[in-house]
């Protein structure tokens, strides 16, 4: 069995984003990049599988600049066995330039599992994984929370309003991760000294990939006002969130 | 707000690719699973065992062996562990320490195949514990003095004796003891359960509380022929060792005094006092410009420690220095932090008067500052002031 994963590295969740100067990109100069942490979730459903039996193979692919390698290089790190790095000039923001690119390369590479994270914690789209699935006109599930592969199917678990669904897909499919399905394991310090070893394949996509238009930095917060002081504060609060907020 | 490791100077940037993702997924590690410990562990004076499969798992304990289950990193990746888990704690690093340096090293360098084969893959993997006596109640930085002494009995060897100040002696399932055959300093592997060995626990420690310190005592202890470590003889059986364990030292002190910094910095940043945040006051200033000073300076000597000891070229005298001076250096930014966190820095809340008790001990074992102080003066003089 090949399972592919998709992943993409993604600002640490603690960092200050800052728009560059010219307004189309993210200032990345003081970055820290991660593993996308839904997508973390999708590398350890694929070891967990791995583990269980020898034969399944994984493969981690990342749509991406070529910087993206060091983050590639730790999810390889965790126990996947190569990857490919889909490279464009500039980490994308689209959702479906990005979701071409992976469709183009699972249609010439098949896989029998495509696992990915149910949303990039950078921009939230949460699109990437079901087009895919369209693309490559498969079965697909979002935010699983459970799941288990047999040899022609897999069945999945998503929290819905007051319970639980389950699914059952034919393979191939792509599935989403989400918090929940499991704990990813930590690199080891053997997997990271191994890493350096398997195979990382770059292909050149910069000819289809698209572009960002502009980007914004939310607008500044008003400074916030003192009320009063002690007993008297709370009638005046009362006032203020009834006539001028008018939130009750 | 995340933790955030100091490096004025970019060291990172000399760091191979792996050596820096060794040591962030460390950080992580003991950000995510040792630092929500580190508070009780120290109030209640107990070692978080459960983490040492852990450990074992992350390839942390022996991370230099090449073989038996071990990682076979640069010594430099195992400088930036031990930073690493001291940032947590030094009863932490201690554990890596004692398990890395004092057990798997010794039988790795000087165990036949068959001690190797026995213990170093359940060392590395946190499924055995380690620990190392060589001091005693009345030889502490002599230890060529030691009276512990085994005696040949034809198929067996007869222990007898005592060590103190043993970390991780109540809990080890091998006590590397070094003991005086004939006058001459040898290497024993005791196993935990063997009649006439005891290890009481040392009790009302306020320093290195998350770690287990015992005391060590062997009454006509037989043990087989084959306990024996059979490739060194003298002092520098256990002076190797420490050369080890002295080395990760100079990288951890550096953790601790970054974790007190960082803390620091945060609280002086956030509270206001006369109307302005404490960080803007210049007497605190001079603190942080004193402290990143020192830090960095201290990072740019374990650099080298490890470029050279990476080369096989590293001196006894060279490890020396940087002990020396990184643990003093991290004692004095704990101790300045602690003053300006205010009643807070009294707390176990925060970390840095946990960091500050601890580096009490890192000053004393290892080698007293004291006596690294001699080992540099006999290196800068040619003259031996001490046997
Ligand atoms: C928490 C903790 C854990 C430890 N873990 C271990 C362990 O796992 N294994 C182990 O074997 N040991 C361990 N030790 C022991 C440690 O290594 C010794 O305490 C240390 O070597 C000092 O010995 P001492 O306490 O006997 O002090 P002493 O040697 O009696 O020294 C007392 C003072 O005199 C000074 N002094 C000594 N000689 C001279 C001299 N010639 N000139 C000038 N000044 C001198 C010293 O610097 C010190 O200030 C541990 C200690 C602590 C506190």
């Amino acid at each position: 069995m090949r399972i592919v994963v998709c992943m993409k590295r993604v600002p640490d969740t603690e960092s200050v984003i800052r728009i560059a100067p010219d307004g189309g990109a993210v200032d990345t100069a003081d970055l820290n990049y991660i593993i996308n942490p839904y997508d973390e979730y999708a590398i350890e459903a694929a070891l967990q599988m791995k583990d269980a039996d020898d034969s399944v193979q994984v493969l981690l692919l990342t749509v991406g600049e070529s910087a993206a390698e060091s983050t590639i290089r730790k999810g390889l790190a965790m126990g996947a066995d190569e990857a490919v790095l889909l490279q464009v000039p500039k980490d994308l923001s689209d959702p479906l330039g990005t979701a071409r690119l992976l469709a183009e390369w699972l249609k010439a590479n098949p896989a029998d599992l495509v696992l990915a994270g149910k949303q990039g914690v950078d921009f939230d789209h949460g699109a990437v994984p079901g087009m895919v699935a369209e693309l490559l006109g498969w079965a697909g599930a979002s935010s699983v929370c459970a799941l288990a592969c047999e040899a022609s199917h897999a069945t999945v678990e998503r929290e819905v309003e007051g319970g639980r669904e389950r699914v059952r897909l034919p393979l191939p499919c792509v599935i989403s991760a989400d918090k929940g399905l499991n704990e990813p394991r930590y690199a080891s310090l053997k997997g990271i000294m191994g890493a350096k070893k398997k195979p990382l394949a770059v292909v050149d996509c910069a000819a289809q990939s698209g572009a960002l238009g502009s980007l914004e930095a939310p607008p500044a917060r008003p400074a916030g006002r003192v009320v009063g002081q002690g007993a008297a504060a709370a009638t005046e609060l009362a006032r203020l969130l009834k006539e001028e907020a008018r939130v009750l | 707000m995340s933790y955030k490791a100091l490096d004025f100077l970019s060291y990172d940037s000399l760091l191979r690719e792996e050596e820096l993702a060794v040591a962030l997924e460390v950080r992580r590690w003991v950000g995510e699973r040792f630092l929500p410990l580190a508070m009780e562990a120290f109030e209640t004076d107990r070692f978080p065992f459960e983490l040492a499969r852990e450990m074992g798992e992350l390839g942390l304990f022996g991370a230099t062996i090449e073989g038996w289950g071990c990682a076979g990193l640069s010594h430099t990746a195992y400088g930036l562990i031990n930073r690493e888990l001291e940032r947590g704690d030094s009863g932490l690093r201690s554990f890596l320490s004692v398990q890395s340096g004092l057990v798997m090293y010794p039988i790795w360098r000087y165990g036949s195949r068959e001690q190797q084969d026995q213990w170093l893959p359940r060392l590395a993997k946190g499924e055995a514990i380690g620990c190392f006596g060589l001091t005693e109640p009345d030889h502490g930085s002599d230890p060529g003095a030691m009276v512990t002494r085994a005696e040949d009995k034809g198929d067996h060897f007869l222990l007898n004796g005592a060590k103190m100040w043993i970390t991780n002696g109540s809990v080890a399932d091998v006590a590397v003891v070094w003991a005086k055959l004939e006058g001459v300093v040898r290497g024993f592997l005791v196993e935990k359960g063997t009649p006439g060995f005891t290890a009481p626990l040392h009790r009302h420690k306020f320093s290195l509380r998350a770690s287990v310190t015992s005391e060590l005592v062997f009454e006509n202890v037989r043990i087989p022929r084959s306990a024996i470590l059979p490739g060194v003889e003298g002092l520098k059986g256990p002076l190797g060792c420490l050369n080890q364990a002295r080395y990760g030292i100079a990288w951890g002190a550096i953790g601790a005094a970054q974790a007190c910094f960082d803390e620091a910095l945060r609280y002086q940043q956030q509270r206001t006092q006369f109307g302005r945040p404490l960080a803007s006051f210049q007497l605190q200033q001079e603190k942080f410009a004193d402290m990143l000073t020192a830090i960095t300076a201290a990072q740019g000597m374990a650099i080298r420690l490890g470029q050279l000891k990476d080369e096989g070229k590293l001196g006894p005298a060279q490890i020396s220095l940087a002990k020396r001076n990184n643990v003093a250096m991290a004692l004095q930014v704990a101790r300045t932090c602690r003053t300006m966190l205010g009643a807070n820095g009294v707390s176990l809340e925060y970390q840095t008067g946990r960091h500050l008790l601890n580096l009490e001990s890192v000053y004393t074992y290892e080698g007293t500052h004291d006596i690294h102080t001699l080992v540099l003066g006999q290196a800068a003089t040619g003259i031996a002031s001490y046997a």
